[in-house]
């Protein structure tokens, strides 16, 4: 088969990006101990370079291209270039805890960067190959970052607990496909929905690879049933690199929902509807109730991460426009939160000193008023009260929910994230009334201190104004 | 004039100024109080130029600003007062003055973050008012609770952390279910223009469940017999000043929340359950009354107090219905309202006064036990003086603002029923009782101990805060007029506006003269 040196151009960022990481590789090797920040530089570069091809790709026309396997449309550009700057943040927040404990290599950005390639893939795939391969990319590269501290128990643990659930529910996935494979005999999105909606039945096997697909799903979501390892996982592994689990990839994971379920199932919209409502009402109680329970910081925020997984299924479920783009906005948002919301336990912590219980908080506002302000404003966010950017994202699913007549559902969302915002509040409880258990001063690199203000600002600054990218979010869709 | 954007200059200007403080504070400037007491000045200067420019014949809104904020939700930054909100906004720039003297040399620690987070507050309360835009007015209502979260959690007394995470949570689970039923008229209504709103038909299921959830949010915020709870809990942790606003500010939030949602929006919700409201209020009144009167703690006393006399409030506030088919005018309704509007205003004064005085009491002997004093008259007699005239206020002595509202409330509820009339005026007993008694025996009697042989009376300072105070509830007790002026073509106007069922024609009645 023949393909046109012009179809290469939609793939100019993955090409990029793939360069770059290869390029890195290399370098990595020749650098010596001291140089080693070269690396990290161009990393840096290279996601800020991405972040711009793929932002210029904004308004371009929607083109599939390689027999069919690879889509370019407004979405995908939007969502990379959120992924990009998303793990942009991640990588400047993970640099001083690396080299505070002596694991600062290149590995470290070499296999972030495949993973940012893997969900640039899942974002763009037309195909349901093509989503598997990036899936695996991303999850391969996950697998190796948890394990990436290879002298923590725990961070082994953490990676073989989730290699083979991550495996397990590839391996769903994968049948899933097959099954659908089957009885449509594609595996290219825009065939299979001609076939289904051409045939007037559902056929049983139809249902059965949509059931299969959605546990594939909901286990890269971390949705409830399909969360137990989330919190093994993200209290496991390296802050840093749960950091960059708990971020980006939702993102991405929302491409896959938005991709399988909506573009190449969207005739059995009732029932992964149906499925979809289970996943989010059991994720939201929880999420938020166990939460509560947590005395390790990591852990909280992973019940966090599943409740507002919950949260953002109430887009889909909508099943219109209007709740697509507010899950999106949810995504990409919720990963700004969490960045921060991870950051700040990179940024309490020491050499040899790990800050990720709830007590490590106590009386930051006394050792530091600025990041005191910063770590409130990302938890009142995360408990969705204005003028946060996390308010604007529950209001917008909220409506969208509303507006497909499912009250009951928004008053049930609500009412999780009233339970939600006790432990938000104990965190900002422990930081502003209690007393600090020690008296260390915080000193934090200048890249850390830059990066933690512009993501407490940007949260704030997006919960002032909105408007764009909200507007954004709805367009790209339209 | 109305180019110049006073309502937007009103709610930022003491927002910039307090991150202006903050920052400050950050770079170690060594006494930040003058700027933060010239921000709040200046805001309340600024904020008489409302009344000076206010037209008084107009029930339409003022001083309006309209800019789009964000258009995928067709979400307006829409601001503009009428004789309603007004008042509400010129109580809270008074207030705020009184609030940074009131704690100018007690508060200690992080004084900067202290008095930043109170000019916060006063901008996001000054948005709740003026806001036109339901959005708009739910960032600024859910807003203002970081502030106050903030300001009882680290400034507060022992159980402060029970206290403030209760405060938030109980408004938090309030206001969301407000949230759900403001985006349900968004999509019926096609905008969240709260004027919109007003306009919209509903039919009376969707009007039900609408009243409901934003009874949620007011009752609590204002609050009501029984999610009453967590305002003694709140008051009695809570600094001062903390006090004082919550007392004098924002539980008018929630009876301004009856006037400009719940009533206009879902006017035959409000008529079929007026009923519920009443009971609630008269259950204030007279239950809450007796509570507060075996309180061993002053600021307890009066928090239970404050809730007795938030029930006057919405009592005269949900009058309207019964009036309306008693006299089948909105001019014998309008009395009630204004009456409940009028005491929510008194309140603002007398309640921050007698915290104040509490306040100026608690930082003498670190106390707040009616029993640790005693005799205080003989120490501190101008001190004195004032507190024995707020608490009479309290009790609604006739010549002070306390009696205006309370009577015009009265007298209405008189026209409505009999027996609303009976409960509503035992007030005048328990009130009395509760504060009398406060007075006798915290300021009367022989000297009680050593620790208030030793008080010295008020400084200057204290003397201006209190004076003041004292100034404007004489005046308004004295005359009122001014106060009932400003708000009588809004009155009129909301009680025309509910007095017209928004129930479609078939099934719909006007309510006047429907009798029940």
């Amino acid at each position: 088969m023949n393909i046109a040196l012009s179809e290469f151009a939609p793939l100019s960022t993955e090409i990029f990006v793939l360069t770059m990481a290869c390029i890195i590789l290399i370098v990595d090797v020749f650098l010596s101990e001291q140089h080693r920040i070269v690396s990290y530089v161009l990393s840096l570069a290279t996601l800020l370079v991405a972040a711009l091809i793929s932002g210029s790709m904004l308004d371009n026309e929607t083109a599939v291209v390689l027999n069919g396997t690879f889509v370019s449309d407004p979405m995908a550009a939007l969502l990379k270039t959120s992924i990009f700057l998303i793990t942009f943040g991640v990588f400047m927040y993970s640099r001083a805890y690396l080299v505070a404990r002596g694991i600062f290599s290149g590995e470290y950005y070499v296999l972030g960067l495949f993973a940012v390639l893997g969900m640039m893939v899942l974002v763009s795939a037309h195909n349901l190959l093509t989503i598997y391969l990036g899936l695996e990319l991303l999850s391969l590269s996950l697998y190796a970052l948890v394990a990436f501290n290879r002298d923590s128990a725990d961070a082994s643990e953490a990676a073989m607990k989730y290699f083979v659930l991550g495996a397990l529910a590839s391996g769903m996935l994968l049948y899933g496909i097959s099954m659908l494979y089957g009885s449509t005999g594609s595996l290219d999105i825009a065939e299979i929905t001609t076939a289904i909606s051409a045939s007037d039945e559902m056929g049983i096997i139809q249902i059965f690879a949509l059931c299969f697909i959605v546990v594939g799903l909901a286990f890269k979501f971390g949705a409830v049933p399909f969360h137990m390892w989330v919190p093994d996982v993200y209290h496991g592994a390296p802050t840093p690199v749960t950091l960059f689990i708990g971020s980006a990839p939702k993102i991405a994971a929302f491409a896959m929902a938005l991709r399988l379920l909506e573009q190449t199932l969207g005739g059995l919209s009732a029932d992964w509807q149906d499925m979809l409502t289970i996943l989010a009402v059991l994720s939201l109680a929880i999420g938020n109730v166990i939460a509560i329970a947590q005395s390790n910081i990591k852990r909280m925020l992973a019940y966090s991460t599943i409740s507002h997984v919950g949260f953002l299924l109430l887009g889909l479920i909508a099943g219109t426009d209007e709740g697509y783009s507010a899950a999106m906005f949810y995504a990409i948002t919720y990963a700004l939160m969490a960045i921060g919301g991870f950051g700040m336990i990179i940024l309490l912590s020491r050499a040899g000193f790990e800050a990720d219980r709830l007590d490590d908080f106590k009386g930051l506002n006394e050792r530091s008023p600025w990041f005191a302000l910063m770590m409130l404003i990302l938890m009142f966010s995360m408990a969705g009260v204005p003028p946060t950017v996390g308010f604007y994202a529950k209001l917008s699913v909220l409506q969208a929910v509303i507006h497909v007549d499912m009250v009951w559902l928004a008053v049930t969302a609500v009412f999780f994230s009233i339970i939600g915002a006790f432990y938000y509040i104990r965190v900002i409880k422990l930081m502003y009334f209690d007393e600090p258990e020690t008296a260390e001063p915080l000193r934090p690199s200048t890249d850390l201190q830059i990066v933690m203000s512009l993501n407490g600002l940007a949260v704030l600054g997006l919960g002032v104004f909105p408007g764009g990218l909200l507007t954004l979010c709805a367009a790209v869709l339209a | 004039m109305m180019d110049f954007p006073l309502l937007s200059v009103l709610v930022w200007l003491p927002i910039l100024g307090g991150v202006t403080l903050l920052v400050m504070e950050a770079l170690g400037f060594p006494d930040i109080r003058p700027t933060a007491l010239i921000v709040a000045l200046a805001t309340f200067l600024l904020s008489m130029l409302l009344y000076t420019n206010f037209d008084m014949n107009t029930a339409s809104m003022q001083f309006q600003e309209l800019a789009p904020w964000i258009a995928a939700f067709k979400v307006n930054y829409h601001l503009g007062v009428d004789g309603i909100s007004m008042p509400l906004i010129i109580l809270t720039t008074f207030t705020t003055v009184l609030v940074v003297l009131a704690g100018w040399e007690v508060i200690k620690h992080k004084i900067g973050q202290y008095m930043a987070a109170f000019l916060i507050m006063e901008g996001l309360m000054n948005g709740v008012f003026a806001a036109l835009d339901a959005v708009l007015f739910y960032v600024f209502w859910e807003a203002m609770l970081v502030p106050m979260f903030l300001i009882i959690g680290v400034w507060g007394g022992p159980r402060r952390v029970y206290a403030t995470i209760k405060f938030f949570l109980y408004t938090f689970l309030g206001s969301v279910f407000m949230l759900v039923a403001l985006i349900y008229m968004h999509l019926q209504s096609g905008a969240f223009g709260i004027l919109d709103f007003h306009r919209l038909p509903l039919g009376m299921t969707e009007q039900i469940l609408i009243f409901l959830a934003f009874l949620m949010a007011f009752a609590v915020k204002v609050p009501m017999w029984p999610v009453h709870t967590w305002l003694p809990d709140a008051h009695v942790e809570a600094p001062t000043g903390g006090s004082v606003i919550l007392a004098a500010i924002m539980l008018k939030i929630g009876g301004y929340g009856f006037l400009r949602f719940s009533l206009p929006i879902t006017p035959d919700a409000s008529h079929a359950l007026d009923w519920l409201i009443i009971l609630m209020s008269l259950v204030a009144v007279v239950y809450i009354g007796f509570v507060a009167l075996v309180q061993e703690d002053m600021k307890k006393l009066i928090a239970y107090s404050s809730i007795a006399h938030m029930g006057f409030v919405t009592l005269g506030i949900f009058l309207v219905f019964t009036l309306l088919d008693n006299t089948g005018s909105t001019q014998g309704a309008a009395l009630g309202m204004e009456g409940g509007m009028v005491q929510m205003i008194s309140h603002g004064f007398i309640s921050g006064a007698l915290f104040l005085c509490v306040g100026v009491l608690y930082d003498r002997l670190h106390s707040r036990q009616i029993s640790d004093y005693g005799g205080v008259v003989n120490t501190m007699p101008v001190f004195a003086a004032f507190m024995v005239m707020f608490a009479l206020a309290n009790a609604g002595l006739p010549g002070t603002s306390g009696f205006v509202g309370e009577f015009m409330v009265i007298l209405a509820s008189f026209k409505a029923n009999f027996w609303f009339a009976l409960l509503a005026a035992t007030t005048l007993i328990l009130g009395a009782a509760y504060s009398l008694w406060l007075v006798k025996r915290v300021i009367f009697g022989e000297i009680a101990n050593d620790g208030v042989r030793q008080l010295e009376d008020i400084n200057k300072r204290e003397f201006t805060i209190l004076a003041s105070l004292a100034a404007v509830v004489l005046l308004f007790g004295l005359w009122p007029a001014p106060l009932i002026e400003i708000m009588h073509a809004s009155v009129d106007n909301l009680l025309a506006h509910v007095s017209v069922s928004k129930l479609p024609h078939e099934t719909g009645l006007v309510l006047l003269g429907a009798g029940n």
